[in-house]
């Protein structure tokens, strides 16, 4: 009896903070197909007046580019990061993972401690050296880092992995005449399949609603991606379109969601592989 | 081993390595120098300490923000990681509608920095919000939570509460790695619910405590986007964070050097809390059989 008062109460609690929790973004959500008026008028979830005017007035957008324009941008800029994303730090990881080299222990915990340096001290001089080789206004800023896997995250989850995978495997291949980086593609990176979505799902997400980098590096509004495209609708008319910032919002936020919610197991194994600490 | 392979995996690491020295080491290095100079992207001057001893000396507007970051961190960070490790407990106590419960209270920290959510959090918390709408139907007068000095700060502490998703996720791993037989065992032995946390769970997850306090620390004490696109630093200075001042000037002053100088501040501080995070660490993380 006791036993059961006690889950009762718990599942009250928990649900309580969920509620408190996913109410605003369901919220936003619907507000989305709300008229202004009644965005500040009332608290429920369903709109009284059903209307889309949010999302066509958004559409257009009050700066000269249409919001397609953003949506396409944030798409030219993450797709290739990811992708370079991805092949960089599969390299880097079986560099680190399955080779002797002189150093690798040093460079190694160079690496990790790179993700504990803030990025404060090194984005003035970064900003400076992209402005000299005439990279800003682009997204070139943007694959490079991704290129040289500059975010050590991604090249940690994945040795993380590539540990797991027994050495034997490797022999056997060597055995059958497999080179090295035939062993890479014909026996690891099969069985890396999970962790390669890992990456791929957070460096879209991560890049999709990165707002610092991008407001660094590009200033000129017809290369804006979504959070900045977003941004000048919220400096513009910061009183009274609320209905079309917030339809806008909901286009930003859908394509994360999606992903996420669909594929949520891969950001979970993604985040707990690379939090503790061998 | 062959002896071609010894050079083979420099070539592997080889994107890394380069991106490393270029795009990390050389900025790391150039920025101290900054910091010693006078410089507008045009010209530079060498000046000494002058842009340290201005910081400390001179300048209000740092040593306030400064401060203020450092108030917002050590209440955040030490909030967020309590209700991650109380929001995990529950998650890992429950079976029945985990996946559900797990998605909602992970969501808002995938979300990350969008601008999105500083839209949302803009009006939740607006003078005619829907926080005040919901008190209002109580019977209730909102306070005006973005326009109020003295309130403004607390309220976007609430923001890092909101996502505090990564370090749920590490709690909750950790949790189901404590060994079921050795809370069994204490259970059989009369030991409370309280002292079983204390005594063997805690000490169990204590690695992921100091993880998440060290990057959690790393993370908001750098905090940006939100104060930038919810407050604009505002009002009255309030929340202008020491990352919105360090930004304004350099990019807005283009006061390169000045800039390096508070950047390297920080960076000082950073490093300080960390190293004195791991010198105490040894007297209360375990790591188990490991420790070598």
């Amino acid at each position: 009896m006791r036993q059961k008062i006690k889950k009762t109460g718990l599942y009250g609690i928990i649900s309580i903070s969920a509620v408190v929790v996913g109410y605003p973004l369901l919220w936003l959500f619907f507000a989305a197909f709300k008229e202004n008026a009644e965005i500040f008028t009332s608290v429920g979830l369903l709109p009284e007046h059903f209307t889309f005017d949010g999302f066509v007035n958004g559409w257009k957008s009050t700066a000269a580019v249409p919001f397609s324009t953003f949506l396409l941008n944030s798409c030219k800029m993450v797709a290739p990061t990811v992708l370079l994303t991805a092949i960089s730090s599969c390299l880097v990881a079986y560099g680190f993972s399955r080779f002797e080299f002189r150093g690798r222990k040093v460079l190694m915990t160079l690496m990790l401690s790179t993700m504990m340096l803030p990025n404060t001290v090194i984005m003035i001089p970064r900003y400076i050296l992209f402005q000299k080789f005439h990279w800003l206004n682009s997204y070139i800023p943007f694959y490079a880092m991704a290129v040289m896997a500059v975010n050590p995250f991604f090249a940690y989850l994945l040795i993380q992995f590539f540990r797991g995978i027994p050495k034997d495997l490797d022999e056997a291949a060597y055995i059958d005449g497999a080179g090295k980086w035939q062993i890479l593609t014909r026996v690891i990176l099969p069985l890396t399949k999970a962790p390669i979505v890992s990456v791929v799902l957070f460096q879209s997400v991560w890049t999709w609603n990165d707002f610092f980098n991008p407001l660094l590096y590009i200033d000129r509004v017809k290369n804006y991606p979504v959070s900045l495209g977003l941004r000048l609708a919220i400096d513009a008319d910061s009183v009274v379109n609320w209905n079309s910032i917030i339809a806008m919002s909901c286009v930003s936020l859908l394509p994360v969601m999606t992903l996420f919610i669909c594929l949520q197991k891969y950001f979970v194994q993604g985040i707990a592989s690379t939090g503790i600490k061998s | 081993m062959h002896k071609k392979d010894k050079y083979l995996g420099y070539l592997y690491i080889a994107p890394w390595l380069i991106g490393f020295l270029v795009l990390t080491l050389y900025p790391f290095v150039v920025s101290l120098f900054y910091s010693f100079t006078e410089y507008d992207m045009f010209t530079i001057r060498f000046t000494g300490f002058k842009n340290y001893v201005d910081i400390f000396t001179k300048d209000k507007t740092a040593l306030d923000s400064l401060g203020r970051t450092l108030l917002y961190t050590a209440v955040s960070v030490p909030l967020k990681l309590l209700v991650a490790l109380l929001v995990a407990m529950m998650l890992n106590s429950i079976q029945r509608g985990r996946v559900l419960y797990y998605t909602v209270f992970y969501l808002p920290s995938i979300l990350g920095s969008s601008v999105a959510l500083a839209v949302l959090w803009k009006y939740v918390f607006k003078k005619d919000g829907l926080l005040n709408l919901l008190l209002g139907a109580m019977g209730i007068d909102g306070a005006n939570w973005l326009g109020d000095p003295k309130l403004v700060l607390y309220v976007m502490m609430l923001l890092p509460l909101w996502q505090m998703g990564a370090p749920m996720v590490l709690f909750l791993a950790a949790l189901k790695n404590v060994p079921g037989d050795l809370l069994e065992a204490a259970r059989i032995d009369g030991a409370r619910p309280f002292q079983i946390f204390r005594k063997i769970t805690l000490p169990m997850i204590s690695p992921v405590i100091f993880f998440n306090c060290i990057m959690q620390t790393i993370e908001i004490i750098q905090i940006f986007t939100p104060a930038y696109l919810i407050t604009k630093g505002g009002p009255v200075k309030q929340t202008y964070l020491y990352s919105l001042y360090l930004y304004d000037t350099a990019f807005r002053d283009m006061k390169i050097g000045y800039a390096s100088a508070l950047s390297w501040i920080l960076f000082v501080i950073i490093i300080s809390f960390t190293l004195a995070f791991f010198g105490l660490s040894g007297k209360w993380v375990y790591y188990g059989d490991e420790r070598q």
